[in-house]
């Protein structure tokens, strides 16, 4: 899957689990501070991540996705 | 070979009565907000929790469970006397040793009970009703107190901006005994070990006395949150088909009262109709440990949204970690 397909695919997840807007989520926007997306949400979106994407993001990983392109470069880098 | 006689056992075994204690004290977010820089926003959105009951200096773990004990007694139209066994489920009495069970025991006037604590955190009350299911059951005991009682303001790091706002005090009991038709299902249950660093004492209290400093519950809260949220759904799940039972069956989902987000994450999971109420006292008690299940049940009665012989799932998941989840009727 390309780097846009990933950016696109988590834009979608975090509009349903925190329901900001899918085109407000761009690359150098920061979870908990530009999306205001805390980091109990953030592992719902973690999990779903794992679920859509097929990748496994450990508890210890989930602190360093803190942007969407944190995300997005784990997620496309660790894809199965 | 000379065989052993077992004690007679019954068919059935329910609540007979359900009881609680909330302490007086009632303490806002904005009592604790300036320690931890934080607001009653933030709190109330990251936790569900506007306010929470804090037990007064001259309160014990003991002394809150003797209360409930004594509702539950009453509501099941009984006396401390017919007890004769004491499950208190707790990981903040103040002494290692002897039990908190045994304390209150003296309390009401329990005198022909055997007495002994759980020590399974959040899952303790969940616990200690799979056990006095049991035990009642195989004839071990005839009536069984069981309670959830914490005093968990005792062991809170107020400068910990993850905790400082979750915990409250209280405690709330249930009489189990023989029943006409059974009112507890099968007790679906686990641990795992492997985490016991997510939620944990810190120091552990040898230490802390040596060291003359206090020791405080510490938590990983997205671990805990992601463990519960990822794993507490099966568990429901299969409690309910243990059971016997469907979503549709039950009146009441009545999960430890941990943080008002996993909550709202195992409805979504579990698929309730509309129509089943969900416990919140959490947004009025925070979370009690091992009492919040049966104080969120009793505000369920007490709201009307659950009458006796109502069907309710009941999950308490925590440190450990451990996890308990089990359908029950309403006394």
């Amino acid at each position: 899957m390309s780097q846009e397909d990933v950016l696109a695919g988590l834009a979608i997840i975090v509009n349903e689990i925190a329901g900001i807007p899918a085109e407000s989520v761009k690359m150098e926007k920061s979870f908990v501070d530009d999306l205001d997306v805390d980091s109990l949400s953030m592992v719902e979106v973690v999990m779903e991540c794992e679920a859509r994407f097929g990748v496994t993001i450990p508890d210890s990983e989930v602190k360093n996705l803190n942007t969407v392109a944190d995300a997005v470069n784990y997620i496309t880098a660790n894809q199965q | 070979m000379v065989e052993l006689a077992t004690a007679p056992a019954v068919s059935h075994a329910g609540f007979l009565g359900l009881g609680t204690y909330r302490p007086e004290r009632v303490v806002p977010n904005s009592e604790l907000v300036e320690r931890i820089e934080s607001s009653d926003e933030w709190i109330v959105e990251r936790s569900g929790i506007r306010e929470r009951r804090y037990a007064g200096a001259d309160e014990t773990v003991a002394s809150m469970a003797a209360a409930a004990a004594t509702a539950a007694l009453t509501d099941a139209n009984l006396t401390a006397g017919d007890i004769d066994l004491v499950i208190l489920a707790t990981f903040t009495h103040r002494y290692a040793t002897p039990s908190a069970a045994a304390e209150v025991s003296a309390l009401i006037g329990a005198t022909n009970a055997a007495a002994v604590d759980v020590g399974a955190a959040c899952a303790g009350f969940a616990y200690a009703v799979g056990l006095a299911d049991g035990a009642v059951r195989a004839g071990t005991a005839k009536r069984v107190l069981v309670i959830g009682a914490e005093k968990i303001s005792e062991v809170i790091d107020f400068d910990d901006r993850g905790t400082a706002f979750l915990f409250g005090d209280g405690a709330g009991a249930v009489v189990i005994g023989q029943t006409p038709e059974q009112g507890i299902g099968p007790t679906v249950w686990g641990a795992d070990g492997s985490q016991m660093d997510a939620i944990i004492m810190n120091p552990d209290t040898f230490t802390a006395g040596k060291e003359k400093t206090n020791s405080v519950l510490t938590m990983q809260g997205q671990t805990v949150f992601r463990w519960a949220i990822g794993s507490m759904g099966d568990v429901c799940q299969r409690a309910l088909v243990a059971a016997g039972v469907t979503a549709d069956d039950i009146c009441a989902f009545v999960p430890h009262q941990a943080n008002m987000r996993i909550t709202n994450s195992l409805v979504k999971n579990l698929g309730f109709p509309e129509s089943v109420a969900i416990a919140r006292d959490i947004e009025n008690a925070g979370n009690t440990s091992a009492a919040s299940i049966p104080l969120a049940l009793d505000r369920l009665r007490q709201n009307g949204e659950v009458t006796s012989g109502d069907l309710v799932l009941l999950v308490g998941f925590g440190a450990g970690l451990a996890f308990a989840a089990q359908v029950a009727r309403v006394p």
